[in-house]
């Protein structure tokens, strides 16, 4: 089966079915499956063939979800990049897997255009609105809704070439070196994960899932492909920055589940919910950052009848471990246990596995782990060991964990320096090469520090060269210049000298405990 | 207050940034500018700046989303106090 399936199985049994909610858009299941038709005719009538990339930057919109439909259905490779991203990482991404196509809308054109006419391979782009750029010979540029709301392109599915074995996305995510890496993921890849999840979490095509989280990050796609497969609603929201407005989302459109990150659950319980019953509501999920067990009993005691599911996982594999609702009152610090379809285990750092009560990194099996990180094999060796049968490949996840007698997993830590912060993780060593790029910055280290609504804030830490006057409004400045919008600083710190370990380099552990020291 | 607004938001989601114009029409979150973690902080300043009261159901963007809406919003709130 591929991904686009999900699409077409629905639009088949259910065609007049809302599929789609966005703004003051209501979509079918019909116009959707139209929509994404006539997009991938046009893909392909522009040369993108099987395999080839084809970015998506654009914010959550009925564009986003179209696009991602068409591509799949165009054999292509779709790639969403986070709308915040700034022209440097836009060309970083755009370049290292040489996409062949952009779908984006006039508000970020501005960045596009500081990139698009230096990218070799980037040959069509697609704006979702009225454009002008200067491009280079090789491109060109189409309307979107000269594809979309005409019949220049028929409304049926073109033919597929794609086997389930065969590149659906490279979702983008911050790497130990600075650099993001495309994760890889197949057909198979996110059907397994897709199936998985939606079936511990019971869904049926009544559920009418609000998603406010971003398409880049893949927590906020799967709950797209997932809300098309199972035949349920989507409502999608562009942001959570209006909470009231979220709130009234929930209510009106009777959303029976609402994923969420714990900075989410921050600012909701900032609110007063107790006027609020939301009957409809069915579940909330939180992953990407540890759910404080203050959050989930508050929860608990205003909404009894919401299922509160508390999981854990990472790009790599899209979900581990999910804990089942009847024991979030028993032992509501654990992330659960493993998935349907899957295998969880922890190991020592010879490979061996660990009993209850020891910690060990935790190793997943199972047809969702990524086939690894885009053209970087040394990356992916570390991430992806053999398994026990010929070919398999198994995820060690870097994250440490401890298990109880029955099973039930305990986050620990992590075996590298990811920051996660609002849910996002951020590599320390991204927003340090940015710091490194100010003229007086002589040395800088990039640290978390633990936050109450943000699970952990972004520090940096800078020496200023000799001679310079630097302000923490100025650094700020240049990180909002170049970083998107969850990577850049809450605070500035400016010290004589950064602690070094014994090669010389700055140590970020003794970073965050000298600063921690001082505060 | 326009003015005082706009260099609120200047200064605390912009970081003075001069290169992101944005007109006092234009919508914060399309442009970027601001995300939930700011919208709290601005209304800490709308109530300790213009003594107003900000509501939990205030917190939509026809009230909050661009200088012309926080505007009218602290028209509409001062005249009803």
């Amino acid at each position: 089966m591929q991904v686009e399936a999900f699409l077409e199985n629905s639009a088949q049994k259910t065609p007049d079915k809302i599929a789609l909610i966005c703004g003051p858009r209501r979509l079918t299941y019909r116009e959707v499956e139209e929509g994404a038709n006539r997009l991938a005719h046009s893909l392909l009538a522009e040369g993108i063939e099987r395999g080839d990339r084809v970015a998506v930057y654009l914010d959550n919109s009925v564009e986003a979800v179209l696009a991602i439909f068409a591509i799949l259905k165009a054999g292509g490779v779709f790639l969403v990049i986070n709308p915040t991203t700034k022209a440097d990482k836009l060309g970083y991404i755009l370049n290292n897997c040489r996409a062949r196509g952009l779908i984006t809308d006039p508000p970020k054109l501005a960045d596009v255009q500081r990139v698009v006419p230096n990218l070799p391979h980037l040959a069509r782009l697609w704006v979702a609105g009225p454009a002008s750029l200067t491009l280079a010979p090789h491109q060109s540029l189409i309307e979107l809704s000269e594809i979309l709301n005409t019949s220049a392109f028929p409304s049926s599915a073109p033919p597929k070439t794609c086997i389930d074995i065969d590149l659906a996305a490279l979702i983008y995510t911050s790497g130990s070196t600075g650099r993001p890496k495309g994760v890889m993921l197949t057909h198979l890849n996110i059907v397994s994960a897709a199936t998985s999840i939606t079936t511990y979490l019971e869904n049926t095509s009544d559920d009418i899932i609000l998603n406010v989280l971003p398409l880049a990050f893949d927590y906020g796609l799967y709950q797209v492909l997932m809300a098309f497969k199972i035949g349920g609603a989507l409502v999608l929201e562009r942001s959570f920055t209006y909470p009231y407005k979220v709130i009234d989302l929930l209510l009106r459109e009777n959303v029976t589940g609402f994923p969420i990150v714990p900075t989410i659950s921050a600012v909701l319980l900032q609110l007063d919910l107790s006027r609020f019953h939301f009957p409809s509501l069915r579940y909330i999920t939180n992953t990407a950052a540890a759910w404080p067990a203050e959050h989930i009993r508050r929860l608990r005691n205003l909404f009894p009848h919401v299922k509160l599911y508390s999981m854990y996982g990472l790009t790599e594999c899209k979900r581990v471990s999910y804990l089942p609702p009847d024991q979030i009152d028993i032992r509501p610090t654990s992330i659960g246990r493993g998935m349907p379809n899957e295998e969880v285990f922890l190991v020592d750092e010879h490979g061996n596995r660990v009993g209850p009560g020891v910690v060990g990194e935790l190793v997943v099996r199972g047809s969702h782990v990524m086939k690894g990180y885009w053209e970087l094999p040394e990356e992916t060796a570390k991430m992806l060991k053999p398994g026990p049968l010929p070919g398999e490949m198994m995820l060690y996840t870097g994250d440490l964990f401890r298990a109880d007698e029955e099973g039930y997993l305990y986050f620990v830590g992590r075996k590298d320096d990811i920051i996660k912060t609002r849910g996002e993780k951020v590599s320390p060593r991204e927003i340090e090469e940015v710091l490194y790029a100010i003229p007086g910055v002589a040395e800088a280290a990039v640290v978390g520090v633990p936050d109450a609504v943000l699970g952990e804030a972004i520090r940096a830490v800078i020496t200023p060269r000799e001679g310079f006057e630097l302000t923490e409004h100025q650094v700020l400045r240049h990180c909002a210049a170049h970083l998107e919008d969850f990577m850049v600083p809450k605070s500035v710190v400016f010290v004589h000298s950064l602690p070094k370990n014994s090669n010389g380099k700055v140590s970020r552990r003794e970073v965050a405990a000298y600063v921690e020291a001082r505060t | 207050m326009r003015q005082e607004l706009r260099q609120f938001i200047i200064d605390n989601f912009l970081f003075g940034q001069n290169n992101a114009s944005f007109s006092d029409q234009d919508s914060f979150l399309e442009k970027g500018i601001i995300d939930s973690t700011g919208v709290l902080e601005l209304v800490e300043f709308l109530q300790n700046r213009y003594g107003i009261y900000v509501r939990d159901q205030d917190l939509i963007p026809e009230n909050l989303d661009s200088i012309d809406n926080l505007v009218a919003f602290i028209q509409r709130q001062t005249k009803a106090a």
